[in-house]
């Protein structure tokens, strides 16, 4: 499902445009140079301008649009042969539909006097004519425009040289030198700027020792554009113009890869979304590689192509520590479904990483991509622009569908605790996975725990992260009297609470019996009553009957008696029973 | 016998200025010992264009060797002029 998204303050322009096939330029321009009109291109020495220019005709040349390239500077035949290194459009200048006029003066040229630009404008007209051209570049114009006299004279030609070009609708760029230090005022193409119906300036500057390029739209007639600086760059394909953001609607899925981790794909329910960008920071050694490389190899297995950027280590040196923890990654590579890039071997700017990175993992049609740290891009010289880059990566790879995983170095000294990452991209990234150190009773443990992660419920528990031979397995984590235990102390409150299960159930199994002996017993004793109650009973029975029998026969005898003593003796009432 | 080509752009001032100021300096210095060609770009682009022509006026010595070119209107001193094209022998 695609969302709509409005973009904000970018009006809808109605002027037709030219595309230049110079990538980003068409976007921040909204489809390329104004169609029929006349651009200016500003820059200072090296800054790319013929480049452009050439560029601009070539795909001209490409849409059938045959193009005049005026070259004052330098001949024609040595900027050919100066772009032939170049691929894509810049390709073969020399087979497509392209006329390039040698315009350089002479070194010994004299002049005596004003002169005026009206032959080469007959010139070209008729060129023009001949070959129907649609487009036409003038690089260096500065050049021919010091040759005259005066500023009025400058003014005058510029003046006509435009008038001819509004005349024909030839969709037309004129490159500039730009001086640095002068005033826009004083330079001969300052009036140039109100004029045209389109201003680009080109900055060429060095931050730190490293290189940075800059485009920037100063005005188009007509049209909205991005105001903003972009960082450009001088690729294998010429002008490369770093793409601003916000431009591209990704496609959204609801799918799920696994994070090559079992129960951290549980902790995430499910894994990682298709096309997110996952964020893994930590401090060196918590095992952010090895998570990646978990990833990757997830990903390998499920067969989607994948591909893993080192900026620490060899290609070689990757594979075989992410081997030593169970992570067997090379016969990926063997097949070709993996591929592990050294950027080691990439010199240059962020923004030259950028697009190398993009470059190749188009090449290898990446589904899922590693990086690995990211972090480095903000290294010595592009802390300005590393940010600005680590979002246009994760933007891009979201527009196509790339899942990303990165990894982030913490400065150990700068946080202890969950700081953001250097580049602030943790509040771009969809899933941010912290690696920490506990350092506890002698020994280092690594504890992972997810930040965020958008869009899906997620564990807040953190988790030991246990790396062996047989892989990377998560561990539950003890906590007691507020604090976290790992490791070696982890292992032994897990052994010292299977003892005390173990007591505990011994001393019930114990306990019952005694109870069972002790019931017993009462039972015993219960019954050895009741029968001594019984004999007791008997005994009282027989007392009462014996008496009953004797006192009858006492009686019985004491009558006897008297009867046989006659009654003269004296009444004795009681006569003892004995 | 000097061989000159003198291109020019139709009517413009510059032009104009170029034949008057070329036509003194033949008639001062180089009485008849001369062949002047004048070419107008806009009526012949091809030959701008073949030539190599780009500013206006151009005045071109074809001979005698070295093929010299002066752009503008031959305003300045005519020493100057003589001198880029090598004229000062040929100055009686």
């Amino acid at each position: 499902m695609t969302s709509p998204r409005t973009t904000l303050g970018r009006p809808k322009s109605s002027t037709p445009k030219a595309p230049t096939g110079i990538i980003g330029f068409d976007e921040i321009t909204g489809g390329g140079l104004p169609r029929g009109r006349t651009t200016l291109l500003v820059g200072g020495p090296g800054s790319g301008k013929t480049v452009f220019a050439l560029q601009f005709l070539a795909h001209g040349a490409e849409c059938k649009e045959p193009g005049i390239f005026v070259a004052f500077e330098e001949t024609a035949d040595r900027i050919i042969t100066n772009v032939e290194g170049f691929g894509g459009a810049l390709g073969d200048l020399r087979r497509k539909n392209l006329y390039f006029m040698d315009a350089k003066p002479t070194p010994d040229l004299v002049q005596s006097g004003d002169f005026d630009l009206t032959g080469m404008i007959a010139a070209l007209d008729a060129q023009m004519k001949t070959m129907k051209a649609g487009r036409i570049a003038f690089d260096a114009l500065d050049i021919v425009l010091a040759l005259l006299p005066d500023a009025t004279a400058r003014r005058r030609e510029v003046f006509r040289l435009h008038e001819w070009l509004s005349g024909r609708g030839i969709t037309s760029l004129i490159t500039a030198k730009a001086e640095r230090g002068t005033s826009r005022g004083d330079q001969p193409f300052g009036f140039m700027q109100f004029m045209v119906d389109c201003a680009v300036t080109l900055n060429h500057s060095v931050v730190m020792g490293v290189s940075q390029r800059n485009i920037r739209v100063q005005k188009y007639r007509g049209s909205g554009f991005d105001e903003n600086e972009s960082p450009f760059l001088i690729g294998s394909r010429g002008v490369e113009v770093a793409r601003a953001l916000g431009r591209v609607d990704a496609e959204i899925t609801d799918e799920r890869v696994s994070s090559g981790v079992k129960r951290l794909d549980t902790m995430l329910e499910g894994g990682y979304y298709r096309g997110a960008s996952v964020l893994i920071t930590g401090f060196p050694g918590t095992a952010k590689t090895t998570l990646s490389g978990a990833f990757a190899e997830a990903a390998c297995q499920r067969g989607e192509r994948t591909m893993f950027v080192s900026f620490d280590s060899d290609g070689n040196e990757v594979i075989r520590n992410l081997a030593s923890v169970g992570i067997k990654l090379d016969r990926f590579v063997k097949s070709g479904v993996l591929q592990v890039i050294s950027a080691r071997t990439i010199t240059g700017s962020a923004e030259t990483y950028l697009v190398r990175i993009k470059t190749l993992s188009t090449e290898h049609k990446a589904r899922c991509l590693v990086i690995d740290p990211v972090s480095t891009l903000s290294k010595s010289g592009n802390e300005l622009t590393a940010h600005s880059v680590a979002e246009r990566l994760i933007d891009w790879s979201k527009a196509a569908g790339i899942t990303l995983v990165c990894t982030s170095l913490l400065d150990e000294i700068a946080s202890q605790s969950e700081g953001g990452s250097p580049l602030q991209i943790s509040t771009l990234a969809d899933t941010w996975i912290h690696l920490n150190y506990l350092v506890q009773a002698g020994e280092r443990n690594r504890g992972m725990s997810i930040i965020k992660s958008r869009g899906t419920a997620h564990s807040n528990q953190v988790r030991e992260l246990i790396l062996s031979d047989a892989g990377v397995t998560l561990a539950d984590i003890y906590t007691a009297g507020g604090e976290v235990l790992m490791g070696t102390l982890r292992w032994e409150k897990e052994s010292a609470e299977r003892l005390a299960t173990e007591v505990g159930e011994v001393a019930g199994k114990l306990k019952r019996v005694r109870l069972d002996a002790e019931e017993a017993e009462l039972e015993v004793r219960l019954k050895s009553l009741q029968v001594e109650l019984e004999a007791k009973q008997v005994e009282k029975a027989l007392l009462v009957r014996t008496t009953a029998t004797r006192e009858r026969e006492l009686s019985g005898g004491r009558s006897r008696m008297r009867e046989l003593r006659g009654g003269d003796a004296t009444k004795t009432p009681e006569v003892t029973t004995q | 016998m000097l061989k000159f080509r003198l291109y020019v752009a139709g009517g413009t001032s510059n032009s104009m200025q170029a034949i008057a100021n070329f036509k003194v300096i033949c008639a001062q210095h180089l009485s008849d010992r001369y062949e002047l060609e004048i070419v107008d770009v806009i009526r012949e682009p091809e030959r701008a264009l073949a030539d190599g022509i780009l500013m206006t006026p151009t005045l071109v010595k074809i001979a005698p060797a070295p093929i010299t070119r002066i752009i503008g209107t031959l305003s300045q001193a005519h020493a100057t002029t003589l001198h880029a094209l090598g004229l000062e022998a040929h100055v009686a």
